[in-house]
């Protein structure tokens, strides 16, 4: 996989100017209209420390620094963790269908948010509870999952797939009851809280999922010729020289946390980490040296151009993000299979 | 050098292989012949450490396999599966290529050396021809010599074959073998090759184990092993074996 390099490198720079210009056009728009030069000269000042004459409102200023950004960059990270996740989860399981909630991980984090919302769990979190009650019920959840699966010191991945749907079942039952037994408006937290959104992001969640977002994005693409080999079966990727199930744990273990650190801060987005793979396996390639960054970076425009949805089509108040992300997401994959004449078999 | 020392294995309970002992030289082909349900394809999976025995060691290189990490194990054994699935869209010498895997220090560097093995490995198995084209787009000849070439990337001491010739026509099975073959005249590349096939076996390998009731029933040279009472006991067939002149090689007729 190592030909057509300056391709590759050419098609990533392409995205990499896109997920730019889209966070930029992004802080740009909303109620009150902000001109880009503006942006950056607003950031300019601040991370100069003031070397620029401030010539802005303290207004616009804040819609900048404390508002758009942090929420902009937040749905950036969490569309770039969510679709590399997906496509290194589609690889490992070698099915078109995986994503990164494959695991049951959805239903966790729903769990520890609804018990969070509904029932008050979480109190000792202070302001934070939901995130880290949903975060505890993410990551549990994919350790539950992965040790039901564990036999004689492998995992086998169908019996992984199984576990994690039926663990994602019995859990999905909790949030259900949860959801009849809460009152009114925690009922409705609870729901939106499902659809996922950023309408109340901030620094400390950017602070929060910064880190891990990043390390897991490294981790999976370092994983790229791993999940090449895995393509042609695990005894075949053994037989290249690969310790198999360690590349397995790892690749679970870094796409939990990213999905598990993504849902904490934004609730469960769906679609994005489904779609954002095939997408770019049938525009740009199927190479996991390709696929993976530019997964990435197409997730983060894709979820930043959803956001921005989000927040404008019906001004003042705000659509879930996952009602966006489906709803613009699914005719444009649709068209993208139309268009293809051959059927489509990755696998 | 592959040793196999007094291997048992056994799945639920059950003994697949008991007490099995060879040892295969360098430059040299070994076929691995018997029945279905012998225990030939659990004895290819202990090979290639796939499944570890019950009892017993394989030594790869006067060294313990058991002992190796999956990268030494491939630097000095490759492996051309039964039945390679091959996902579409990658191309042969992106196949080719991943037989770099254990030799590649670097993730993301692919070296001179790295070519120039690739480059040998599809001249040596005639593919440099459609390097270009998807693997999953060519005839069932054309992958297995892909796979081949796939293995030969991993400049292997030993190449381990499992039916290679399965599912190919009798040219491509001529093909094929006569190539496997080669590399060990030529290249003195060691090779043990399961295969169903006996006038197959007579014809390419130098020597043959026929393992029966989990247990090597008889090992030699071709003469020694493909008689009519040997193959009797252990297929419960009737067979004449007699030297055909015009391929110059031992000749199975089943009756």
């Amino acid at each position: 996989m190592g030909n057509k390099p300056k391709r590759y490198l050419l098609v990533l720079g392409i995205l990499l100017v896109g997920l730019i210009a889209t966070c930029l056009i992004s802080i740009m728009i909303g109620p009150v209209f902000i001109h880009p030069l503006l942006i950056i000269k607003i950031w300019a000042y601040k991370l100069s420390g003031g070397l620029i004459q401030p010539i802005w409102s303290n207004i616009q200023e804040t819609i900048v620094v404390d508002i758009r950004t942090p929420r902009v960059i937040l749905s950036m990270l969490v569309g770039m963790g969510l679709s590399i996740a997906g496509a290194a989860m589609q690889g490992l399981f070698r099915n078109p269908m995986a994503e990164p909630y494959i695991l049951g991980m959805s239903s966790g984090a729903a769990v520890g948010a609804a018990l969070a919302i509904v029932l008050g769990a979480g109190n000792v979190f202070g302001e934070l509870s939901i995130p880290a009650m949903a975060f505890i019920g993410a990551t549990t959840t994919i350790f539950v999952v992965y040790n039901i699966a564990r036999t004689d010191g492998r995992v086998p991945t169908e019996t992984l797939l199984l576990a994690g749907i039926a663990v994602g079942f019995f859990l999905h039952a909790v949030v259900s009851f949860l959801k009849i037994i809460a009152s009114h408006e925690t009922l409705r937290d609870v729901v939106l809280w499902l659809m996922g959104s950023f309408a109340l992001s901030t620094w400390a969640d950017v602070r929060m999922v910064i880190l891990p977002i990043l390390l897991g994005i490294g981790v999976l693409y370092f994983l790229c010729r791993e999940l090449n080999a895995l393509q042609f079966g695990e005894e075949t990727a053994l037989h290249l020289g690969i310790e198999v199930e360690t590349v397995k744990r790892i690749l679970l273990i870094a796409s939990a946390l990213v999905t598990a650190v993504a849902v904490s801060v934004s609730g469960i987005i769906g679609f994005v980490g489904l779609i954002i793979p095939h997408v770019v396996r049938l525009i740009i390639g199927h190479g996991h040296h390709i696929l993976l960054p530019a997964s990435a970076l197409s997730g983060g425009i894709f979820l930043v151009l959803c956001d921005t949805l989000a927040r404008i089509v019906t001004q003042p108040s705000e659509v879930p993000i996952g009602i966006i992300t489906a709803a613009i997401g699914a005719p444009y994959f649709v068209y993208l299979l139309r268009r293809r004449k051959k059927a489509i078999s990755w696998w | 050098m592959l040793q196999v020392k007094n291997i048992s294995a056994s799945y639920q309970q059950r003994p697949v292989l008991e007490g099995i002992s060879f040892q295969v030289e360098d430059g040299e082909f070994l076929g691995i012949i018997g029945p279905n349900g012998a225990g030939k394809t659990t004895l290819l999976k202990i090979m290639t450490g796939v499944k570890s025995p019950l009892t017993g060691e394989v030594m790869l290189d006067g060294k313990k396999m058991s002992s190796l990490c999956r990268k030494e194990i491939a630097m000095i054994m490759a492996v051309v599966p039964q039945s390679s699935f091959i996902p579409p869209l990658f191309t042969v010498e992106d196949v080719v290529l991943m037989g770099r895997y254990p030799h590649q220090k670097s993730r993301f560097v692919t070296t001179e050396e790295d070519i120039k093995a690739v480059e040998e490995a599809m001249q040596k198995t005639n593919t440099s021809n459609f390097r270009q084209r998807p693997v999953n787009e060519l005839s069932g000849g054309e992958r297995q010599e892909v796979i081949i070439a796939r293995a030969l990337a991993q400049e292997p001491k030993i190449l381990l074959l499992d039916e290679p010739t399965a599912s190919l026509d009798i040219k491509h099975q001529m093909r094929i073998l006569g190539l496997v073959r080669t590399l060990v005249k030529e290249n003195g590349i060691t090779a043990i090759m399961v295969i169903h096939d006996l006038n197959l076996a007579a014809r390419f390998c130098d020597r043959l184990i026929l393992l029966h009731n989990q247990k090597i029933y008889a090992q030699g040279v071709i003469k020694e092993v493909l008689t009519s009472q040997n193959l009797k006991e252990a297929y419960e067939v009737e067979t004449m074996v007699e030297y055909n002149d015009f391929i110059g090689a031992l000749q199975v007729v089943v009756k």
